[in-house]
């Protein structure tokens, strides 16, 4: 028991609470599975409630979601144009999915959803595959334009041509990337720091008095950690923002 | 909490441009005057987002390394897919690893701002469709 105080990888994870198996595949519904049904229903409920009730003077909640509503879609405009306004849902969707998500794994003992690879890259997927998708389904094989800049020797033009393709195929990777790794990382450090006030805080009087540095660090970090949820879910939806741009807009 | 503000600030000139016209403002012209007014005052957010970007430190860190990392993992990926399929290893993997490695420095420099992010114009191929 004491492990999993200072373990920092511990709060990852997984545990089936509910095993499930369908020809021999695992479909256990897990601590994971659990926490994505409660970030959808906080954020459903969220933002049915605070709209149900809705006024023209807003009241603070209402407010919150109005606001929410409004960055998405400015952010959209902005990344997209006003035709990108189509994908609202799919990116609105996105982005408090993941900044519920991001919130929630801050409350102490719950599981962050977004630190598993898994899931960011089954986002990041789901935003590369609707880009490329819609992409073909709207401009066919002008969405290859992408691929091609302009001004380019005829001789260089292959390699430049497969070095864009690469690109555009790394682009879920850094996409998912970037989400996990700043959730695991900063949860990892929230951990080591916290675990460093209960090891020292356990060696006496001395410890405790040490033990005030790491858990001024803590709070400070948690500060930080709240932040970087909101930034990450940002960020994640100004790209995909721009990546539907060049669905949009691909022979530009 | 801006909104409230930046109304107080358009209230004037607003006001001072509907009361000359008086009654004779039809509710369109009025509300195509808002929404031009409106667009106009949306314009100077712009900047305010994107300086929000902007990265730091350890964020910075995961931005870059990723990008770079992607890169290289997706050349590699790509090498050995073709490699496998079409039995010309290790050739397919030297140069997709190498195409990579590009890649990932083309990202990177793409998202320092470094080489410009193609641009709706800077692309060749076909005339603008909407």
């Amino acid at each position: 028991m004491a492990t999993d105080k200072v373990d920092p990888i511990h709060q990852f994870h997984l545990t089936n609470l509910i095993p499930v198996d369908i020809g021999g595949l695992d479909l256990s519904f897990t601590n994971s599975s659990l926490f994505m049904v409660i970030v959808a229903v906080v954020t459903a409920g969220f933002l049915y409630l605070t709209t149900a009730n809705r006024g023209l003077v807003p009241t603070r909640l209402q407010s919150i979601s109005e606001m929410s509503y409004e960055f998405v879609a400015s952010m959209l405009r902005d990344g997209a144009g006003s035709q990108g306004m189509r994908f609202f849902p799919f990116v609105f969707s996105l982005f408090m999915f993941i900044l519920v998500a991001n919130l929630v794994g801050m409350v102490p003992y719950f599981f962050t959803v977004t630190s598993h690879i898994i899931v960011t890259f089954a986002f990041s997927m789901l935003v590369i595959g609707t880009v490329v998708v819609y992409g073909f389904w709207k401009h066919g094989l002008h969405f290859l334009n992408l691929f091609v800049p302009s001004g380019v020797p005829g001789a260089l033009l292959p390699l430049v041509v497969a070095i864009e393709i690469i690109s555009f195929l790394s682009r879920p990777i850094s996409l998912s990337v970037r989400l996990f790794a700043n959730m695991l990382a900063g949860h990892i450090t929230l951990k080591v720091f916290a675990g460093f006030v209960f090891s020292l805080g356990s060696m006496g009087a001395l410890g405790i008095g040490g033990a005030v540095l790491p858990l001024a660090m803590t709070v400070a970090l948690t500060g930080l950690e709240f932040l970087v949820a909101f930034l990450q879910a940002y960020v994640f939806a100004v790209l995909t923002c721009m990546y539907l741009n060049d669905a949009l807009h691909p022979g530009h | 909490m801006v909104d409230s503000k930046d109304a107080d600030r358009n209230a004037i000139p607003g006001a001072g441009g509907g009361t000359p016209e008086k009654g004779g403002d039809s509710l369109e012209a009025r509300r195509k005057r808002l929404a031009t007014e409106l667009a106009a005052r949306s314009v100077p957010e712009t900047p305010e987002v994107e300086g929000r970007e902007k990265p730091q430190g350890f964020a910075l860190a995961v931005k870059l390394s990723s990008e770079f990392i992607a890169g290289v993992l997706v050349g590699a990926l790509l090498g050995y897919l073709l490699d496998r399929f079409a039995g010309t290893t290790p050739w397919g993997m030297i140069v997709f690893l190498l195409l990579g490695f590009c890649a990932g420095v083309l990202n990177v420099l793409r998202s320092t701002g470094a080489v410009s992010t193609p641009v709706p114009g800077s692309r060749s191929g076909s005339p603008e469709q909407d």
